[in-house]
């Protein structure tokens, strides 16, 4: 099977270079320059020009008409046989467990370059840099945009920023002027190339690339936070890529003499003025998209290429501007997400989302592919052992200590300190990819005398960080991250224990909270709420936001129903009050009829992240009692298990540990979305298990309380908005409204009442004596937990 | 106002700060529904036991200075100065610290982590798909490591016992108190 792919690629290759001079035959005629003779296709070359050496006397029957389809065709070629090189490549997976598929894409791109080099004689297909960034680049940076876990993004903005501008510059400068000092040293021989050509190389090879970032992270699973900063820096550098790159060039164009005080502050008010402007480009065209989708209503079937085009338009008009093309598109896609999620009908949004994937990989196979092809060049290289040597060198160690420098500064103001390690693996992650040599290509060859140089350095750089540092990435992890492990077994307390640290933390963290972002991130929610959703979302999409709301919803919905259609079974509602245990297991008895109500709950709306309402109230049915032995017993017998293995296996892992969710290839929720799901339904569960229980007078079934005597009084409840928090809630941006059915009331209800609300208004089927003997509470036991319910449902929001 | 909880003057603030945040309903005191619109901590296995941790028995409020002492428990011990034995012990010593994330088994407050109450957090930090055997078996095996007199119960002092080798000072520390 591998064989007939790779011939198939062979066949393919040489079928492009034999069309390719079939062409060139007929046009050109015998001249030497282009068309020299290749040994392999020899034969097939002079029968096909023989064929068409001929004038033409009568009706053609069937003509080959080459130069009709050539372009189209030749790109569609290309794309089809960077396809099938990724498909070689996936072949093996154990070979991809250990080679990143970038590498072997790389690799791949070589052997497709000898062929055709070997063929023509001459590289024939390059990456250009229009082809680069304008047709290549633009959909994998929106998509990265559009899938960015926006919270995780801006919580860490403050650092992400510190690393990708003040890191950046660092980088740029440290190695401009260390390449600059070693030429004066004369490490590298005699080149023309001067102080101002050095910082221009050091400010185009010093930008970590988002591509190669994805595709080596895509690997190794490092948690979130870590992602979030090496994949944000990477996008947001490129605002200060294209300010060094637009001013050292023009520097370099002035002369070294022109430059004075005006133009270094020109250079300052320019970089303020790309990045911002590129920002802002991209949230203009975010509104325009958000306000598009409002209107589509009646074209879904063309939904979602209104995204992509606009989005391309992003791009462009950002580059039309000089401004930022890269923080355009992806402001543009993270501004856009959340309204168009909500706005679009479910189909579209799944068609965006995987048109999108399939974009953006495909384009990034055809980078990496093009990468490799690019370098089987012989006239863009130059070897100076110096220059390449001090590159790679002075790139590595400086990117080490300028993250450690930064990170040991960032760590002071920061909430949760960022471990050596993960400095290690933001060090050693920060690759360079096909954005350098996009920039290094587009350099004049007059005015940089050494540019062949330079491109021959930029491709080593690539393929020594994408290749050596992503196949080594993921040891490298391994091995520090077991280095640090404890050596010996830890007994079963300690592992306990340690979660339990692991929680504490973590919980401790939430309330002390992370003082002073908080003030503006609720200020931010309370306008995008009165303001931003009314403009920009259907107000059909508005309503359907109550996400957990609507879960809440129906369980007391459930609930209410369960004990009706007790209650008439037994002919009053008086058992409630008589049973010791809060619960009834009505699961068993009812299960049939359960079904019934079951389809309706799920045909509800989606929330705006896809989970599946149906997935939670699956596991809601068996739980209308807090009794949990639907379990298979037969587990006990069959198998040997070990505590330390179940403990293992099942204790939740906790949110540090979360890994990022951000992934090239793959769509689905991750394990950790599942994890805090279900702590999350059991947290309000068991809220909402005491909370009715209270209410009931009966004594909550297995909770150990301490006791309280003081008097429940009824709570007011303020607006729906809340002033929390560190960070944002999975299920999406939202605030937590007591819409009822028939519009929207506010969030003004009284919370004690809120079960009764469900009760009355919804299930309108419940017995009027029963709800006046639930009035009096005043002397009831008040217990903590029960008091958190109302308040946490009447206060969600990020 | 007695401090002896090392917390510097800025922290204090910023304590205040959120404390403010919190009580939304200015009352200068915090309840329990305060801590509940903490929505990130209804996605916590421990949460609600850690807010119960904040209110002592009887009460229904949390004052500031309460806030601010048990949020001291998790500043990292201060190595500098030499332990004064005259002086209470500091909040944030290893003691303490164990000495409250032992409360969080104890909710009946007798000393002892009974077995029920192991089971109760087992159980809160386990994923659902683990059956009540498997659970009492790790409960079981649990006590019995630790268990040094053999009542069936984990006291303090085996508490402790389990966990001389663990580095409390890193587990239960955040850096804000620093």
């Amino acid at each position: 099977m591998a064989c007939r792919t790779c011939l198939w690629l062979l066949g393919t290759t040489f079928f492009t270079c034999t069309v390719r001079l079939v062409v060139e035959g007929t046009e050109v005629g015998a001249t030497q320059e282009s068309h020299p003779e290749p040994g392999v296709v020899g034969s097939n070359h002079s029968q096909a020009g023989g064929g068409h050496g001929s004038s033409i006397s009568g009706i053609q029957i069937v003509t080959f008409k080459w130069h009709h389809v050539e372009a189209p065709y030749l790109i569609a070629l290309w794309i089809l046989v960077a396809g099938v090189s990724k498909m070689v490549v996936e072949l093996n997976h154990s070979l991809t467990s250990v080679i990143p598929e970038s590498a072997l894409l790389i690799i791949i791109g070589w052997i497709l370059g000898g062929i055709i080099y070997g063929a023509d004689k001459m590289q024939t297909f390059t990456l250009t840099p229009t082809v680069f960034f304008f047709y290549l680049l633009p959909q994998v940076i929106l998509d990265a945009g559009y899938f960015m876990p926006n919270k995780l993004f801006f919580s860490n903005m403050g650092a992400i920023l510190v690393y990708a501008v003040i890191g950046t510059c660092w980088n740029a400068a440290t190695v401009g002027l260390g390449l600059w000092g070693c030429w004066l040293g004369g490490a590298m021989g005699d080149i023309d190339i001067g102080l101002l050509q050095f910082l221009l190389f050091g400010s185009l090879i010093a930008a970590v690339d988002p591509v190669a970032v994805i595709a080596v992270f895509e690997e190794v699973h490092v948690n979130e936070v870590l992602f979030i900063m090496v994949f944000g820096e990477s996008l947001l550098n490129d605002g200060v890529t294209v300010v060094l790159f637009n001013v050292f060039d023009a520097f370099v164009s002035l002369g070294g003499a022109e430059i004075d005080a005006v133009e270094i502050i020109k250079g300052i008010i320019s970089f303020f003025v790309v990045a911002f402007g590129g920002s802002l480009v991209g949230i203009i065209f975010a509104l325009l998209i958000s306000l598009l989708t409002r209107c589509t209503k009646n074209i879904q079937i063309i939904e979602p290429g209104f995204i992509f085009i606009l989005g391309y338009l992003s791009y462009l008009t950002a580059e039309m501007l000089s401004l930022s093309a890269i923080l355009s598109i992806v402001f543009c896609g993270i501004c856009c997400q959340k309204y168009i999620n909500a706005n679009m009908d479910e189909r579209s949004v799944t068609t965006v989302r995987y048109v999108m994937k399939v974009l953006a990989n495909g384009s990034e196979t055809i980078i990496f592919v093009f990468l490799g092809i690019s370098a089987i060049d012989p006239a863009v290289w130059v070897w100076n052992t110096g220059f390449i040597l001090l590159t790679l060198l002075f790139i590595f160690v400086f990117r080490f200590i300028g993250v450690f420098l930064l990170t040991w500064i960032l760590n002071k103001y920061r909430l949760v300190p960022l471990e050596f390690i993960d400095q290690v693996v933001m060090s050693y992650g920060g690759l360079r990819g096909a954005v350098a040599y996009g920039l290094v290509a587009m350099l004049d060859e007059n005015k940089f005398k050494e540019k062949n140089l330079m491109v021959s350095t930029t491709l080593i750089v690539v393929y020594f960080t994408v290749m050596l540092q992503g196949i080594t990435m993921k040891p490298l992890v391994t091995w520090l991250k077991v280095k640090r492990a404890a050596v010996t077994e830890l007994t079963l307390a300690e592992k306990i224990q340690n979660r339990t640290f692991d929680h504490m933390l973590v919980a401790i963290e939430d309330i002390s909270g992370q003082i002073g972002h908080n003030y503006m991130r609720d200020k931010w929610h309370n306008f995008e709420e009165r303001w931003l959703c009314w403009f920009l979302m259907k107000p059909s999409a508005r309503k359907s936001r109550d996400y957990i709301f609507n879960i809440f919803h129906q369980l007391n919905l459930k609930d209410a129903m369960s004990y009706v259609k007790e209650g008439e079974r037994r002919g009053s509602l008086a058992f409630v009050r008589n049973e010791t245990k809060a619960d009834v297991d009505f699961n068993k008895k009812f299960r049939a009829s359960f079904s019934e109500i079951m389809p309706d709950i799920m045909a509800d709306n989606m929330g705006p992240d896809h989970v599946p309402l149906s997935s939670i109230l699956q596991d809601i049915v068996p739980s209308v009692c807090l009794d949990m032995h639907e379990q298979d017993l037969t587990m006990r017998e069959s198998e040997d298990f070990n505590a330390h293995h179940l403990l293992q296996q099942h204790l939740y892992r906790g949110r540090k540990q979360h890994r990022h969710r951000y992934s090239r290839s793959h769509l689905e929720t991750n394990r950790d979305e599942n994890e805090v799901q279900e702590i999350f339904q059991r947290t309000m569960r068991s809220r909402l298990e005491s909370f009715k229980s209270a209410k009931m007078g009966v004594a909550p079934a297995k909770k150990i309380q301490t006791k309280h005597q003081k008097k429940d009084k009824p709570q007011k409840m303020p607006n729906g908005n809340s002033s929390d928090k560190s960070k944002n809630h999975p299920y999406g941006d939202k605030d937590f409204e007591f819409s009822e059915g028939d519009g929207g009331s506010g969030g003004e209800a009284a919370g004690d009442l809120f079960p009764m609300r469900a009760y009355r208004v919804e299930a309108g089927i419940v017995n009027p004596a029963f709800m006046a003997e639930m009035d009096p509470m005043d002397n009831m036991q008040q217990i903590p937990h029960v008091a958190l319910l109302p308040q946490t449902l009447n206060s969600f929001d990020t | 106002m007695n401090w002896p909880l090392y917390v510097t003057p800025a922290h204090i603030v910023r304590l205040y700060d959120r404390f403010e945040a919190l009580d939304k309903e200015k009352t200068g005191h915090l309840r329990p529904q305060d801590f509940g619109a903490i929505n990130r901590l209804a996605m916590n296995p421990i949460g609600d036991r850690i807010i119960g941790a904040f209110f002592s028995p009887g009460q229904e409020t949390v004052d500031f200075h309460s806030f601010v002492r048990i949020l001291a428990h998790f500043r990292p011990a201060d190595k500098k100065h030499p332990k004064d034995p005259s002086m209470p012990e500091p909040v944030n010593s290893r003691t303490s610290k164990l000495k409250f994330a032992f409360q969080l088994y104890d909710q009946d407050k007798d000393g002892k982590i009974s077995r029920a109450e192991l089971l109760q957090v087992l159980r809160s930090m386990l994923e659902m798909q683990v059956t009540e055997e498997q659970l009492e078996s790790i409960a079981d095996r649990t006590i019995q490591e630790a268990d040094l007199d053999k009542d069936d119960a984990i006291s303090f002092e085996e508490f402790r016992k389990s966990l001389e080798k663990v580095n409390i000072d890193h587990k239960m520390s955040i850096r804000f108190l620093r």
